[in-house]
C-alpha cells in the first residue's frame, strides 16, 4: 500500500533527517486497533486521493456502514471473516517523526504474527477498549512486548465514548495497565483516553475530555525515539560467512554491538582463538578506514590462517562473549505442540544453530492471566524459563548485558516455534574477569569508626519527587558533620550530571542508575563513611537489589509525603511538565512509585519540621548499631 | 563513513532535538541502515540455502538489489540473475539488460514464458499475462531446481506485498498460504522449505519507493532512462508495453522524481492495468505463485 503525505505535514526541508520510529498497535481482538490507524491516517493527511471515497463506495455497494478499520483491511479474505490477519506496514508523518506503523493481529490465533509484527518495531501503541477493560489477550500482548525488547509503550483507552467520556472509568483502566506493565518493568510512555471513531483524543483534546491533561496519540508519536544501534556495548561480530571470491579470505557478518576497525585484538568465541584484524573490506572502495559501529554489515580479514565458521562470534580480546553449552532462558512459545522436558529442538544463537535438549522446566505461565502453571510444559502462547544443554558450544551474553546476542529462537519441524532472552551462560569465563585483584585498604574499620564515632553504613532516602529527601539528607548530612562523623552525599540527580549521565529515564535505566549507586555508597561504607543517598528509586526491586549489593550496612529511610503535597511543592518544576506532557518517564503522576514495606524507618514531612526529622534519623542509627556514643577505647580491642 | 563526515552529518539541521553525545557517533544514517540491513538478508539466503538466483526484472528495485548483492559479496553476485521474459518489454529495458548484464559479470539467464494461448483465457488482460508469467517462473524452477529466489518486492507497493515475510516459503506448486506464515523475528529468518518447494527471499522488503530513488541517486546505479519525466509524462514502475501505463509528471532527474513522491497522493503501481481489474486480482496471482 503506497501511502504519501500531504504537503501541508512536511515540516522540513527535502532531504533532511527526520528519526524515523517503527511503531506497532497491538491490543485484545476487536479493542479497535484498524480503526485507530484509519484514523490516523486520515488525521496525518496521508490517504491517499480518492482511498477513503473508493472505500467508502465499496461498504455502500455492500450495504455495510463505513468503517475507518476498512482502510487496512484491503485483503478479500480479511474482509471475509472481518479479523486482521497479518501485519502491514503503513507510513506517515507527525509533526517531527516519520512513523512506519505495523498493524498487528489481536486474536490470539494469529500471536505468531502479531510477534513478527511488533519485533520489528522501536516503540508500541497498547489499545484498551474503555467497555471491555483490561482483557487477557491485552496482559499478552504487554508481557511479550517486555520480552521483545520493547521499552517504549503508549497507552490508549479506546472507545470513551461508549462510557460517556468517564474520567473515573479511564483513571481506573489506566492504574490497571500500569500496574500491570509496572510489573513487567515497563513504564507506559502516556496513558490516552480516546475515541478512534470520532476522533477525540487522536490529534485533538476535544472538549469530551477536557479533564484529560496529557498528550494526544499523535503528540504521544511525536516524543518517540528510534532505537539505537549499540555503539556502546562491547564488540560483537556475529560470523555469517567466510568468502573466497579472490585471493581474500572475508570473514562476513554485521556488527551486532560496538565498533570494530583494522588493527584491533579480537578473539573468536567459543573456540577463543586470537587474532588482530588486518583490513576491513568492502566495495566499490577496499579497504575502508576508520571504526565501523553496529548496525553496520561488514567484512574483514585476519592477520593470520585461522579455523572461523558460520555461528562464530568475533570480540575484543577482554571483553568477548562467554561460551557454553548451557543456557537458561525465558521463552515463549508457539507451537501448537507444548514444549516439554526432554524435548529436543534446534536453537538458533546469532548465526549458531546447534541441537539442544531442554533439561528443565523451571516455569511455566500464561501471560494472559499471569497465573503461573505446572512447571511440566509451556503451552501454546504461554511463557516459561527452560534450562537448555547444546549440542555443540555457543557464545552468548545473557541479554540484560547484550540484547542482540542474548535471545535465541527455537525450530520445531525446520519452523520457528519459539523464541526467548538468555537469563544466564553457565559455563565459560569472561576473559577480563581473572584480571581483577581487589585491593584491601591500609587502614580498619576499627580506626575509622574511633575517629568517626560511627560505623560506615548507607542510608537510603526513597520517597516521590517533592517528598523532602534532598532536604533530609543534607540535614543528616550536617548532623553527623557537625559531631565529628564523615558523611557523604550522594544526591541522585547530582550523580546524574557526570558519573550515570549516560542513563535514561527507561526503568532498565533506573536500575542501572541504582545499581551505581548502591555500588558506589557500599564502597563508602565498607570504608567507614555514612553515604547518604537521595534518589527517587521507584521501583521495589532495584531497591531490594540495592539492599543486596550493600548488605547489613543499609538503612532505608522512606520520606512519606502525600503525593498531592508533592505535587503542590514541585520544587524543581518536573509535575508541570509531566502534567503538560513534555517529560516523559516522570515518577510521580501516575501509579509507579512501589512504595517500601520494611522500610528502617518512614516521615510524613508533612507531620514533623526538618529538625525533629533528623532526631528520628539520629535515634534509629543510634538504636540499630550505626551511631557510636562513647569514643572507643581503642586499646581495649588489642 | 568516516568520523570526521559522520559529525559533519550530525551538524546538518534537522528539526528535531539534538541527540545526545553517544547519539552523535550514531555511523549509520537511514540509508545505511536499509543497506546493511538487505545485505544481512543476502548473505543469510546465500548462507542457508543451496541453489540460489536473484529475479532482475531489469526494474529500479531489482537493479537496486543487484547492486546490494555486490556489495553483500564484494563486488561478484555469486548466483545467477533469472530473467523470466515475457518478450513484450520495452527496447530500452532488453538494450539495459545485454549491457549490464555484462558490465557487472552477472550469470545471466533467460527464460522465456510460455504462449498465452496456454494461459486461462477466463481472466481479464493483465491478469492473464501476469499468469503467463507465474507460468514462466514454474518452468525455470523446474529446469534450474533453484531452492530459494531473491525477488525484489517491497511492502509499501501493494498491500498484499507488506503481509510477506523476508523469507517466505512457497509450496511444492509455488503457491503462498497468506494463513499459514511462520512466525519470523529477530532477523532470525525459517529457511528450510519442504522438498520440491521453494522459499523467496526478500532483502528489500522494507524499503520504500523513495528509499530506492535516494539510494540508487547517492551509489550512482543506473537506470532506464523511462524512468525520468519526457513530454510530461514518465513510468514509475516498469513491466510489459501492453499492461505499463506512464504517469503524468514533470520530474527528469532523481532529485525531482524525489520530489514529487514527497508530494504525490497516486499509489506506485497506478500505471499497473494489473492492479486495477478486480479487487482481488493481485492477491488472487500472489497465491498462486506470482511475485
Amino acid at each position: 500500500m503506497t501511502i504519501a503525505v500531504s504537503p501541508a505535514s512536511l515540516t522540513t526541508p527535502n532531504g533532511t533527517t527526520r528519526p524515523l520510529v517503527r511503531i506497532v498497535i497491538v491490543g485484545h481482538v476487536d479493542h479497535g486497533k484498524s480503526t485507530l490507524v484509519g484514523r490516523l491516517l486520515h488525521e496525518t493527511g496521508s490517504l491517499p486521493d480518492g482511498k477513503l471515497e473508493m472505500l467508502k463506495a465499496v461498504s455502500a455497494r455492500r450495504g455495510m456502514p463505513f468503517e475507518w478499520s476498512f482502510l487496512l483491511d484491503a485483503l478479500q479474505t480479511e474482509r471475509d471473516q472481518g479479523i486482521t490477519i497479518d501485519t502491514t506496514q503503513i507510513s506517515f508523518r507527525t509533526h517531527s517523526r516519520d512513523i512506519v506503523l505495523i498493524d498487528a493481529p489481536g486474536h490470539a490465533e494469529f500471536l505468531r504474527n502479531m510477534i513478527t509484527g511488533a519485533s520489528q518495531a522501536d516503540a508500541a501503541v497498547l489499545i484498551i477498549d474503555a467497555l471491555e477493560g483490561v482483557r487477557d489477550q491485552t496482559r499478552r500482548h504487554g508481557y511479550l512486548l517486555q520480552l521483545l525488547g520493547i521499552k517504549q509503550i503508549a497507552v490508549v483507552v479506546n472507545k470513551m465514548d461508549r462510557v460517556d467520556f468517564s474520567a473515573d472509568r479511564f483513571t481506573a483502566i489506566s492504574d490497571e495497565i500500569t500496574a500491570h506493565l509496572t510489573s513487567l518493568g515497563v513504564t507506559p510512555t502516556a496513558v490516552i483516553p480516546i475515541s478512534a471513531r470520532d476522533g477525540d483524543g487522536v490529534a485533538e483534546r476535544t472538549d469530551n475530555i477536557r479533564w484529560y491533561k496529557g498528550p494526544t496519540v499523535v503528540e504521544a508519536l511525536d516524543a518517540l525515539t528510534p532505537s539505537q544501534p549499540l555503539d556502546l556495548l562491547p564488540l560483537r561480530l556475529p560470523v555469517q560467512a567466510i568468502y573466497k571470491f579472490d585471493d581474500r579470505r572475508i570473514v562476513a557478518g554485521r556488527i551486532e554491538a560496538g565498533r570494530l576497525q583494522a588493527g584491533d585484538d579480537i578473539v573468536i568465541m567459543p573456540a577463543g582463538k586470537i587474532a588482530k584484524i588486518k583490513t576491513v573490506e568492502s566495495w566499490p572502495i577496499t579497504p575502508v578506514s576508520g571504526p565501523q559501529g553496529a548496525g553496520r554489515s561488514v567484512g574483514i580479514t585476519l592477520d593470520r590462517e585461522l579455523f572461523v565458521e558460520r555461528g562464530d562470534v568475533i570480540g575484543h580480546v577482554g571483553a568477548a562473549p562467554r561460551d557454553t553449552r548451557r543456557l537458561r532462558a525465558r521463552v515463549f512459545w508457539l507451537h501448537d505442540q507444548p514444549l516439554t522436558a526432554g524435548a529436543s529442538l534446534l536453537v538458533r544463537v546469532g548465526t549458531r544453530e546447534t541441537r539442544a535438549t531442554v533439561v528443565a522446566i523451571e516455569k511455566a505461565v500464561d501471560p494472559g492471566d499471569l497465573a503461573s502453571e505446572a512447571a511440566s510444559e509451556i503451552k501454546r502462547n504461554h511463557v516459561g524459563e527452560i534450562d537448555l544443554s547444546l549440542a555443540q558450544p555457543v557464545a552468548a551474553d545473557p541479554a540484560s548485558d547484550n540484547p542482540k546476542t542474548g535471545r535465541l529462537v527455537i525450530e520445531v519441524g525446520g519452523r520457528i516455534a519459539g523464541g526467548g532472552l538468555v537469563l544466564s551462560v553457565d559455563s565459560g569465563q569472561r576473559a577480563a574477569t581473572a584480571d581483577i585483584v581487589p585491593v584491601e585498604s591500609a587502614l580498619s574499620a576499627e580506626e575509622r569508626a574511633a575517629r568517626y564515632r560511627h560505623g560506615g553504613a548507607v542510608v537510603w532516602f526513597t520517597g516521590l519527587p517533592g517528598s523532602g529527601k534532598s532536604t533530609l539528607a543534607k540535614a543528616l548530612e550536617r548532623r553527623l558533620f557537625d559531631r565529628g562523623g564523615s558523611p557523604i552525599l550522594l544526591d541522585g540527580d547530582t550523580l546524574r550530571a557526570g558519573l550515570n549521565r549516560d542513563l535514561g529515564f527507561t526503568p532498565e535505566d533506573r536500575a542501572e542508575n541504582i545499581r551505581r549507586l548502591a555500588e558506589i555508597a557500599a564502597h563508602l561504607a565498607a570504608n567507614g563513611h555514612v553515604a547518604i543517598v537521595a534518589a527517587v528509586s521507584p521501583a521495589a526491586a532495584d531497591r531490594a537489589a540495592a539492599r543486596a549489593i550493600v548488605g547489613d550496612r543499609f538503612r532505608e529511610i522512606y520520606v512519606a509525603t502525600p503525593a498531592e503535597i508533592c505535587e503542590q511543592r514541585d520544587p524543581k518544576g518536573h509535575y508541570a511538565k509531566a502534567r503538560a506532557g513534555t517529560l516523559a518517564n516522570f515518577t510521580g503522576i501516575g501509579n509507579d512509585y512501589q512504595p517500601p514495606a520494611d522500610a528502617e524507618l518512614a516521615i510524613d514531612t508533612t507531620k514533623q519540621n526538618v529538625a525533629a526529622s533528623a532526631d528520628a534519623i539520629e535515634t534509629m542509627l543510634a538504636g540499630s548499631g550505626v551511631l557510636i556514643g562513647e569514643v572507643v577505647d581503642l586499646a581495649a580491642h588489642i | 563513513m568516516t568520523l570526521a563526515a559522520r559529525t559533519a552529518v550530525a551538524h546538518q539541521p534537522i528539526d528535531a532535538p539534538l541527540p545526545e553525545l553517544h547519539d552523535q557517533l550514531r555511523p549509520m544514517d537511514h540509508l545505511d541502515a536499509l543497506e546493511a540491513q538487505s545485505i544481512y538478508i543476502l548473505r543469510e539466503g546465500f548462507a542457508r540455502l543451496k541453489k540460489l538466483a536473484l529475479l532482475w526484472s531489469l526494474g529500479k528495485d531489482s537493479n537496486v538489489m543487484i547492486w546490494l548483492a555486490r556489495k553483500a559479496f564484494f563486488g561478484k553476485v555469486p548466483f545467477p540473475a533469472l530473467h523470466v521474459d515475457t518478450g513484450k518489454k520495452f527496447p530500452e529495458m532488453y538494450a539495459f539488460r545485454e549491457h549490464y548484464a555484462k558490465e557487472w559479470d552477472l550469470d545471466l539467464r533467460v527464460d522465456p514464458c510460455p504462449p498465452i494461448d496456454s494461459v486461462d483465457p477466463t481472466l481479464p488482460p493483465a491478469a492473464r499475462s501476469a499468469a503467463r508469467k507465474t507460468e514462466g517462473l514454474k518452468m525455470a524452477l523446474a529446469k534450474y531446481g533453484f531452492d530459494g529466489l531473491i525477488a525484489g518486492i517491497r511492502r509499501d507497493e501493494e498491500a498484499t506485498r507488506a503481509k510477506e515475510r523476508v523469507f517466505s516459503p512457497r509450496g511444492t506448486e509455488g503457491g503462498w498460504d497468506v494463513r499459514d506464515q511462520p512466525p519470523e523475528f529477530w532477523d532470525q529468518f525459517n529457511a528450510s522449505p519442504p522438498p520440491g518447494a521453494h522459499l523467496r527471499i526478500h532483502p528489500i522488503l522494507h524499503w520504500t519507493e523513495a528509499d530506492i530513488w535516494a539510494y540508487t541517486k547517492r551509489e550512482g546505479i543506473p537506470i532506464i532512462p523511462l524512468y525520468l519525466a519526457k513530454d510530461g509524462k514518465r513510468y514509475r514502475s516498469l513491466g510489459d508495453q501492453d499492461i505499463t501505463f506512464p504517469v503524468a509528471s514533470n520530474a527528469s532527474s532523481i532529485d525531482e522524481i524525489l520530489l514529487e513522491l514527497e508530494t504525490t497522493k497516486v499509489p506506485e503501481r497506478a500505471g499497473r492495468a494489473l492492479d486495477h481489474e478486480t479487487e482481488d486480482a493481485f492477491e488472487r496471482l500472489r497465491v498462486a505463485g506470482y511475485l
